[in-house]
């Protein structure tokens, strides 16, 4: 838990810096141009073209990885006089113009493989929360359609109390996989509630974090100078292979004090949950769990005012489920 | 020509938890040749057809089989799955007429035949592919003999049972004798469309991981090893972001495995009579499945592995690698029956069938084996102090240095360095601080790839994960010999490293992190005589199979050892072999693991005359 706390903490900053995701992409990106090109040289061109200097080592690397690299200098020497020459003992068949037309027929098409593009919707939450006098209920998903380096990615999260919705967003991103673990998304974030609707540009990260937290950050920028940011992290804890424990973390803040939403700047909310969960299948798994909330800073004291609480705990039960 | 299966047994959904299934893929004719409940228990077991001579006609279809206690669409050829056993002769000339009744391009390829390029059956290198309604002849030489098999290398349609064996008598007498012979097919069947598969595995590649590590083991494992040791275990397993209990993508929650045709409870059996050495002409035909098998109370004499003869050896247990082939002989004396048994690696289930004096006999099987934890050795990020090491280099000198000049300067240890310094996110394995083993540029920032392996070795003589120590002799490629020497007989004139590489948690797959699409021609000349060397930096074992000409497994001093055409490659391994480029044309190079195969670890091998 120290470990993720340190990691929410470094990563809420460096969220809350928006040249960072830039930093971060850019940092990560050269080497996908290398990526591609060089590569064909290592593999077949490099090695096509007859280099003599290259298949020495060539041999000799391989005896050499396979017996220790102490034996370099010994078999360099005993490679080092190159391929041997002679004829083959079955001797290579001499080609005829019908081997030549048999070899590279004249095709209609290449080759077709798997669809590179597949898709992914999952409803992490979809869940009734027990509130204060009555009932509410929340949501978050997430969906991507695209190859495995370039999504359209989809999220949503939203509340609603005494069937009123509360708050609800949508945030539609285009994501781009800079690192084995990471994507870069930027795009745009409509907020339905609270207030009145309004748009947001966005750009984060989000990924797999070493021990497998699930992370992303993002950054807001809106109208007439509003920021925000939001960075949450979950886990899963394995009581049984289909019983698990997902905490879940959740951290937003703004840039500036918003009365008409009753937010303000800074550290506006913190969440946590911890969900239990049972997969009956991997596609649908109920769960029950608890989640708290707590408002800080103009938040809190909007709250107050208001007359609302600045901290909650809530009992959820819900299903978690994808296709 | 198709009424061969109505007499086919029907298995009952014994060993299934739950299937999820989706929209059928292929077409249910319902040309009635399934009409047996599930729940028949009385009856002979599915045997397939076996066809001989020089003229062969092939029927492509689509027919309903029950593996499950569910009627599914299957792919067969003249309504067999598996497809008939091809029974040819080294030195004909065969035709086989293969008709498409399916709605799809079809295609039928001969796996480890040499042939002409044109008659390969690849679609988009080989040929255009057999249309629907259209009917396409094959026609080559048989240069060769042993036992072999075919299938379908149309998309999905392997998975959906278009696969059989072949086996070519061969002209001179074999090196051994035996009084009886059967095929032992084993492969894995799914009620779900194969394509569907594919797609929740690019959902969720983890899916069928119920045994990943809990709570609870946490616990065990702290009590075994202590608090330091498990933290430093779940800590190393952790930063790279994977599952120690990770031993196969898809394993027995999805799939039903089969011996010829006969889910478990089918129990497919061979007979034998008493004194008698039997063939037993194992295949592995699954599309995902590597089977770990043996017959209790009976030795196992190999005397061939992918056709080709090799010194005798005796064993308990062998694995045997998706698309290879072992003839063993086994002499049973004592008993009526005796278990063929054969457990899928990951040990979530397992094939079975029964050697018998007559039918209607069954032997008691054996528990099933422990199910194996990955260990960072086994995917050759073994420590100073670890086994791994002693073959590896001492230093980074000697590594780095030999690579260079194979791989140009840009390749060597620049690109191991290049993605130390990748910062927070690099791999896990640098921890290890080795880096021994360079890797392609191709690999470095690649978000393609989730590990490289640091000090792997060829692990000829390793006989698996899982199955080490286990009280029992196991098959190893060390221990396999070809019975013959280099029949080519000269050293390789160069060398070509390739990297086996993949992301779990993607399900993407590639060689040197660049899929098919992404990536050139292999490119070889005419009567060359090159090697190979593979670097598998991913933590699954992949089955690597070059058509048209044999993969001349090399011993770790570098020589001739072991005649294939489909070479195994553990994690943690770097193995090495030698290709005669006697095949002028474009060839199929990939990963026998199907989804593996369709998400981009292939390339074309294309051999062309020296300018």
């Amino acid at each position: 838990m120290n470990a993720a706390r340190s990691l929410l903490a470094c990563a809420l900053s460096l969220a809350l810096s928006p040249a960072w995701a830039q930093d971060h992409s850019h940092h990560q990106m050269p080497p996908a141009e290398p990526a591609t090109k060089p590569a064909h040289d290592h593999t077949a061109m490099d090695h096509a073209t007859v280099d003599h200097a290259a298949m020495d080592h060539a041999a000799m690397d391989h005896a050499a990885m396979e017996r220790g690299a102490q034996a370099p200098p010994v078999d360099h020497a005993a490679m080092g006089h190159g391929p041997s020459g002679h004829e083959p003992r079955e001797p290579i068949p001499p080609l005829t113009d019908a081997d030549r037309a048999a070899a590279f027929p004249e095709l209609a098409h290449g080759m077709h493989h798997a669809p590179e593009r597949n898709s992914f919707v999952m409803f992490d939450r979809l869940e009734a929360v027990d509130v204060d006098h009555g009932s509410g209920q929340a949501w978050e998903a997430q969906a991507w359609f695209g190859s495995d380096l370039n999504r359209l990615w989809l999220r949503s999260e939203g509340e609603r109390e005494h069937g009123r919705t509360e708050a609800a967003d949508l945030e539609v991103l285009y994501g781009r996989s800079v690192s084995p673990w990471w994507d870069v998304v930027a795009g745009v974030k409509h907020d339905f509630k609270p207030g009145d609707s309004r748009e947001w540009a966005a750009f984060g990260v989000q990924g797999l974090a070493p021990y497998k937290f699930e992370f992303s950050a993002t950054a807001y920028v809106g109208e007439s100078g509003a920021t925000a940011a939001t960075v949450e992290a979950e886990y899963e804890v394995l009581l049984t292979n289909r019983l698990i424990l997902q905490p879940r973390v959740e951290i937003e803040a703004f840039g500036k004090d918003d009365p008409a939403r009753g937010l303000g700047s800074g550290l506006s909310t913190a969440e946590a949950g911890l969900r239990l969960r049972y997969e009956f299948t991997r596609r649908f798994a109920p769960y029950v769990g608890v989640a708290w909330e707590r408002a800080y800073g103009g938040t809190a004291d909007h709250r107050r005012v208001e007359g609302e609480s600045v901290e909650n705990t809530r009992l959820v039960a819900g299903v978690r489920l994808w296709f | 020509m198709t009424s061969d299966v109505s007499g086919r047994r029907v298995a009952s959904p014994s060993r299934r938890r739950f299937v999820t299934g989706l929209a059928a893929g292929g077409v249910a004719t319902g040309a009635g040749l399934w009409h047996l409940p599930a729940s028949a228990s009385a009856g002979r077991a599915n045997i397939p057809t076996v066809l001989t001579g020089t003229q062969f006609d092939l029927s492509i279809d689509a027919s309903p089989v029950n593996f499950t206690g569910r009627t599914r669409p299957a792919v067969t050829v003249n309504g067999s799955l598996p497809a008939p056993v091809l029974r040819w002769r080294e030195g004909d000339t065969v035709t086989l007429r293969v008709a498409n009744r399916l709605p799809v391009e079809s295609s039928v390829h001969w796996h480890g035949i040499l042939l002409p390029a044109n008659m390969d059956g690849v679609p988009g290198l080989s040929f255009d592919g057999i249309h629907p309604g259209e009917t396409f002849t094959y026609r080559f030489d048989i240069r060769q003999s042993g036992t072999y098999w075919y299938h379908s290398h149309s998309l999905f349609q392997e998975q959906a049972g278009l696969y059989g064996a072949i086996v070519i008598d061969p002209r001179e007498p074999a090196p051994y004798s035996f009084d009886r012979e059967h095929v032992v097919l084993l492969s894995d069947w799914t009620d779900l469309a194969p394509a569907s598969l594919f797609r929740r595995m690019k959902k969720m590649a983890g899916y069928d991981n119920f045994h990943k590590r809990t709570v609870g083991d946490f616990f065990d494992d702290v009590s075994r090893d202590g608090l330091a040791a498990t933290l430093t275990d779940r800590g190393q397993w952790g930063r790279m972001r994977m599952t120690p209990t990770d031993l196969s993508d898809i394993n027995a929650n999805t799939y039903t495995y089969l011996l010829n045709g006969n889910a478990p409870s089918g129990n497919w059996t061979g007979l034998f009579g008493r004194g008698e050495k039997v063939l037993l002409r194992f295949i592995n035909g699954s599309a995902m499945t590597y089977f770990d098998v043996r017959i209790p109370g009976l030795k196992m004499t190999v005397v061939a592995a992918d056709g080709q003869y090799i010194h005798p050896v005796t064993v308990d247990e062998f694995r045997i690698a998706v698309a290879e082939t072992f003839d063993v002989i086994v002499e049973p004396a004592g008993q009526d029956a005796y278990a063929i048994f054969a457990q899928d690696m990951g040990r979530t289930g397992y094939a079975r069938g029964t050697l018998a004096v007559r039918e209607g006999l069954e032997a008691p099987l054996p528990v099933q084996d422990p199910r194996p934890i990955l260990t960072m050795d086994d995917m050759g990020h073994g420590g100073m102090d670890h086994a791994g090491m002693k073959h590896g280099a001492k230093g980074m000198e000697g590594g780095c240095g030999a690579n260079m000049g194979m791989k140009g300067m840009e390749g060597g240890c620049g690109a191991n360095m290049g993605m130390n310094g990748a910062g927070h996110d690099g791999m896990a394995g640098m921890d290890h601080g080795g880096g021994m083993q360079s890797h392609p540029a191709s690999e470095r920032g690649n978000p393609l790839i989730d590990m490289q392996t640091m000090s792997p070795t060829p692990k000829l003589d390793d006989p698996g994960i899982g199955l080490r120590d286990n009280g029992r002799t196991v098959l190893t490629y060390g221990a396999m010999r070809s019975l013959f020497d280099d029949p080519d007989g000269r050293e390789p004139e160069r060398t070509l490293e390739l990297h086996l590489t993949g992301h779990m948690e993607k399900f993407a797959w590639s060689f040197d992190g660049l899929k098919f699409m992404d990536a050139e021609p292999l490119r070889l000349n005419y009567g060359e005589r090159m090697r190979i060397v593979l670097v598998n930096d991913t933590m699954m074992t992949h089955p690597i199979h070059l058509h048209g000409m044999w993969s001349d497994v090399e011993n770790e001093s570098g020589e001739f050892h072991l005649r294939k055409h489909t070479v195994d490659m553990p994690p943690g391994t770097k193995r090495s072999y030698r290709v005669r480029a006697d095949a002028l044309g474009r060839w199929a190079y990939h990963c026998h693991l199907l989804y593996h195969m369709e998400a981009g670890m292939m390339r074309e091998v294309r051999v062309e005359e020296r300018a």
